[in-house]
Order: structure tokens, then sequence, then C-alpha cells
């Protein structure tokens, strides 16, 4: 097992306010590591730090390896994909002209896109369901099909480490089962390291080995799901009490 | 799919579309001149009156023209990405403001052409600079905050003009009015224009797919590997530059910045790997065909171009709005 990310004595703050503090954390090929918190616990904070889109407060973050703010923005990107909260489109795109730049940093800077690039798109379109889509304008997306095309933009990138920020906003049950699944597969057969910002206890219990509790006052704990996602502590997390549930030997978490 | 092949294919097109624009204005006017003398004059082998009109005349004031046109397409495209809004032209930043100021107080005092000029430019720049030094900050450069920066400037510039307007003698009010509008009869030598045309050009293609990514939000290209911060004061230095050379040489001409890249955009999508040389080209060939009109229309009073490429991108414009169907591109 490589390992992707390695993070020591993170400190992250936003607006003067410190929401991580001596964070250690270590993510090998493969593995799904959930992020869970109450609103502006700093997730996405966190998360555009080990994207490289911030400046940390403190501590250093080595990316397969290498000092990550050594790293050049198209080595960077080959490495780490970071799916974003929201999908802002300024000007009109097809979505198979959206899918393709995520080949950007694998592309010559006079090279235009090929067969190959076409291909990669096309197959990341399709197994996000938007192959017959692949014509139309972004404009013209629902909101689920919109954050879908940005996953396929992701899988197109196809870095070594995956930073998804809410992968389940405004997609249906459905899609966001078929989504999970999807990531599932290619942590397992791609070893695609990921980091997922989720609000879903139950789901993130059954896609992710590890989460990443964040309590909003600087403090964290970090663990396998089985061991760190417990009622008491969920409930101190979200500020709201949760009651676990078993059904069928799996647990669940339900709001009381 | 965007290829190589397309957009060779509509370069060449919209460079046909510019050669038949600019052969067009040196044949039309009140001495219309043949195809046939056109060709002696640029050859060299015409005597007389044709050959005086056209290299003496036409070409150096078509081909300004086309500069200037291009020029100004380009750094609106280019504005546009940065800013990414789809309203912004060359003149939102206050350029053509800082210009026009210059250009009227020099105006005012009766000074010759050549202060005129370098009057404009010297607005042009500090303008640029202001915005430039004011927008940046604490360095959180946000788009907001330099559109911002720029609309006020504009505004002060646009309330200085005015004074000047109001204090000018009667008789100068024509050449401040034609100046606001935009003007070709005292744009001088072409070459200036041309040659930062061509610069301008060569330095924004190799950054054009950074550029489409940039289009997209800056967070979008910088997880993709683009150092937004780098790219985005190179263009902002460029399209400033370009903005202030085509409003030195032509006055502020209307239109052309804000409608070109669209029109093109609507056209043939938003590559900039396409659309800034396709723009840029475009551009030029409007301001040409505009100005040709101007000189033409009726003669042998001239109109402010900035009338014409109004008059006739508009309708251009609406056709192509309204062919777009509702649910995406073909």
């Amino acid at each position: 097992m490589s390992v992707l990310l390695e993070v020591r004595d993170l400190a992250a703050a936003i607006g003067g306010r410190t929401l991580v503090s001596c964070l250690d954390l270590r993510l090998d090929a493969g593995e799904r590591l959930a992020i869970l918190g109450r609103n502006g616990a700093g997730k996405t904070t966190l998360l555009h730090t080990l994207a490289g889109l911030r400046q940390p407060l403190a501590g250093d973050i080595r990316l397969c390896g290498e000092e990550m703010s050594a790293l050049a923005p198209r080595r960077l990107a080959q490495l780490r994909g970071v799916l974003l909260q929201q999908q802002i489109d300024a000007f009109p795109a097809s979505v198979l002209e959206t899918a393709l730049i995520g080949r950007h940093p694998w592309m010559e800077r006079w090279a235009w896109e090929g067969a190959t690039d076409a291909r990669a798109a096309r197959q990341a379109l399709a197994a996000v369901g938007l192959a017959e889509l692949e014509q139309r304008d972004v404009h013209t997306l629902s909101g689920g099909e919109r954050q879908r095309l940005a996953l396929a933009t992701l899988l197109t990138q196809a870095p070594r480490l995956a930073l998804l920020d809410e992968p389940l906003s405004h997609l249906d049950l459905n899609h966001q089962i078929a989504v999970l699944e999807l990531l599932a597969s290619r942590a397992r057969d791609n070893g695609m390291g990921m980091v997922m910002v989720m609000h879903d206890v139950n789901l993130a219990r059954r896609f992710a080995d590890r989460a990443l509790l964040l309590f909003g006052d600087g403090s964290a704990q970090c663990g396998p799901v089985a061991e760190v996602l417990h009622a008491p502590t969920l409930s101190r997390l979200y500020g709201y009490p949760l009651r676990r549930i078993d059904a069928d030997g799996s647990d669940y978490f339900i709001p009381e | 799919m965007p290829t190589r092949r397309r957009a060779l294919l509509l370069v060449s097109a919209l460079l046909m579309l510019a050669l038949a624009s600019i052969a067009g204005a040196l044949m039309a006017g009140s001495y219309a001149v043949a195809p046939g003398d056109v060709w002696a004059a640029l050859a060299g082998t015409s005597q007389g009156m044709a050959g005086e009109v056209v290299t003496g005349l036409r070409l150096p004031r078509a081909l300004a023209a086309f500069a200037c046109g291009g020029l100004l397409a380009l750094a609106g495209a280019l504005m546009q990405v940065l800013l990414r809004n789809p309203l912004a032209d060359p003149y939102v930043l206050g350029i053509s403001g800082g210009a026009a100021v210059g250009a009227l107080a020099a105006m005012l005092f009766g000074l010759p052409l050549l202060f005129i000029h370098g009057g404009a430019f010297f607005g042009a720049f500090a303008a640029i600079l202001v915005v430039f030094g004011l927008a940046r900050g604490d360095g959180s450069w946000t788009q907001t905050r330099l559109l911002l920066t720029g609309v006020i400037v504009a505004a002060g510039c646009g309330a200085a003009v005015a004074l000047i307007i109001s204090v000018a003698a009667e008789h100068q009010l024509r050449d401040m009015l034609f100046w606001l509008m935009g003007d070709l009869s005292h744009a001088g030598s072409p070459w200036p224009a041309l040659l930062v045309l061509a610069l301008g050009l060569a330095a924004a293609l190799p950054l054009s797919r950074d550029l489409n990514l940039l289009a997209r939000g800056d967070l979008v290209a910088r997880t993709l590997g683009v150092s937004v911060r780098g790219l985005r004061g190179a263009v902002y230095v460029l399209a400033s530059l370009l903005t202030a050379v085509a409003v030195t040489t032509t006055g502020s001409v209307g239109f052309v910045g804000l409608i070109v890249p669209h029109l093109v955009r609507l056209a043939i999508g938003n590559d900039q790997r396409v659309l800034l040389p396709a723009a840029a080209l475009a551009g030029g060939s409007l301001l040409v065909a505009a100005d040709t009109l101007a000189r033409t229309v009726v003669a042998p009073q001239q109109l402010p171009v900035g009338v014409l490429t109004a008059l006739l991108g508009v309708p251009v414009f609406l056709y192509l709005l309204s062919r777009q169907p509702k649910g995406g591109r073909e």
C-alpha cells in the first residue's frame, strides 16, 4: 500500500478562528475517509487546505511522498483532484467539453484534445449516467446532473487522490448510492484514495473506511468508522441527540 | 469536440472575411476604384489618382481600423474571461475613461494631434495603474473588487469628461464628440497598432487553454493546475495595454469590444484557443466595414464610426441570439 497523503501537525483557520489544530492524518491508496461535522466546523476549509487551495496555518502536507507546497501546479493536478461544493458556469459549454477539462493537467501546452482524451471523458460520462447528454449545454442540466458532470470531470482527471466536497449534494437517493458505489469501485480497482465531506452518517458508515469528526473548536477525532461513529460522539458532534438502531447486524443512527 | 482542424478552418474563413473587408474599404468611397486598379496600386505599378487614393489614404485608414477593431475585440474577450462576466468590455475598467480625459484635455487646450494621442495614452495608463493598484488592496484580488474599482474610476472619468465638455468652446465640441464616439480620420500610421495586435495575440494564444479553465472559475482552474494569480495579472495587463493602444489610435469606439466576442462565442463556442484569434479577426473586419460605411453613406460628410459599428452589429447579434436553440448547441 502506498501512502497518498501524510499530514502532520496541521492547523487551519478561517476568519481568525482556528478550526483544525494539531491534526495528524495518513491516507493510503484505495482508502476512503469521510469528514463529518456541523456547518461551519471547517470541513471545506480542511478539504481545501489538503488540496493545496489554501495555505495551512501550520504543519506540513505530503502528497505521494512529496512536499505539497513544492509541487508545480500541473503536477499537483495530476496527483489530486477536487470536487468543489458549487459548480458555477458563467459561459455556455457542452457537457462533453466540460468533462474534457479534466484532461488539462495531462496535456502539453499546444496539444488539442485527441481520441484518447475524448475516450476518457466519454467513459467518465457513461460512468455517471450522462452519456446521452454529452452535447447538451451545461445551463440546461438539473442540479443533480450538473453535480454528476462535475464528478465525471474529476474521473476524467483521474487523480490518485480525490477530495470531494459534498459529493452527494443535489442527488436523489438512487444517484447517491450509485455515486458512492462508483467511488468505491474506483478505490478498489484503481487504488484511488478519497476524502469525502459528508452529511449522512449512515452513508458514511457504509461507504467510508475511516471517519474524521471535526468538532469545530479545533478538536478532531479520527478512526475506523465502526470505532468512531457512536451515538454519544455523534450527538456531541452535531449538537443534537442521535440514537443507534441495530438492523440486520448493522448500526444505523437516527435523530431522536 | 474542439479540434485543431476546425479551429484552423474557422480562422482561415475569418481571415478571408478580413481581407474582403479591407478590399472593400480600398475600393469604396466618393472616388470609386475598380478591383484591378486597387491591385495595381498595391503592387506599386499604378500611376495617378487611383494609386494615391488607395495607398496614401484608404490603406492606412483601413489597416488602422482593422488593428483597432482587432485590439478591442481581443481585449474584450480577455476581460470577459478575467472578470468572468459576459457583460464586461474593454472599457469597463475605466481605461477608455482615462484616455478620454487625457485626449479631451489636450483638445481643450488646443494642443496638436500628437498631444491628443499622447494625452489619451497617458490617461489610459494612469487609469490602469490606479485600478490595478487599488484593486490589489490587501492582496485579496477578487474580480468583484476589480470590477467595482474599475467602474468607479470610469464614473469619475465620465464626470471629468462632462466637465471638460461643458467648459469647452463651441468649435471644439464636434472634435470632442467624434473622439468620444470613435473616429478614424485622425488615426495616423496603422503600424504600431497592428504590431501590438500581433504581439498581443502571440502573448494570449499560449495562455488560451488556461483561460478556458479560468472562465470556469478561479477554484476550478486551480484544481486543474492553472496558476491563477499569475495568469490573471498577465491577462489584466495585456487586455489593458491592448485597449490603451486602441483608444489612443481611434478614440473610444464603442460596441466592438463587447459584442464581437459574444458574436463569435455564439457562432463557434467559448474555446479561447479559437475565440481569441477569431474575435480579433472579426472585430477588425467589423470596424473596417463600419468605417467604410461611415465615410461613404452620407459622403462627403463622415459619420462617427462607433455609430456604424452598433448599427451593423446589433442586427447580426440579435439574429445569432434568436437562432440559438433553447436546449443547448447542436
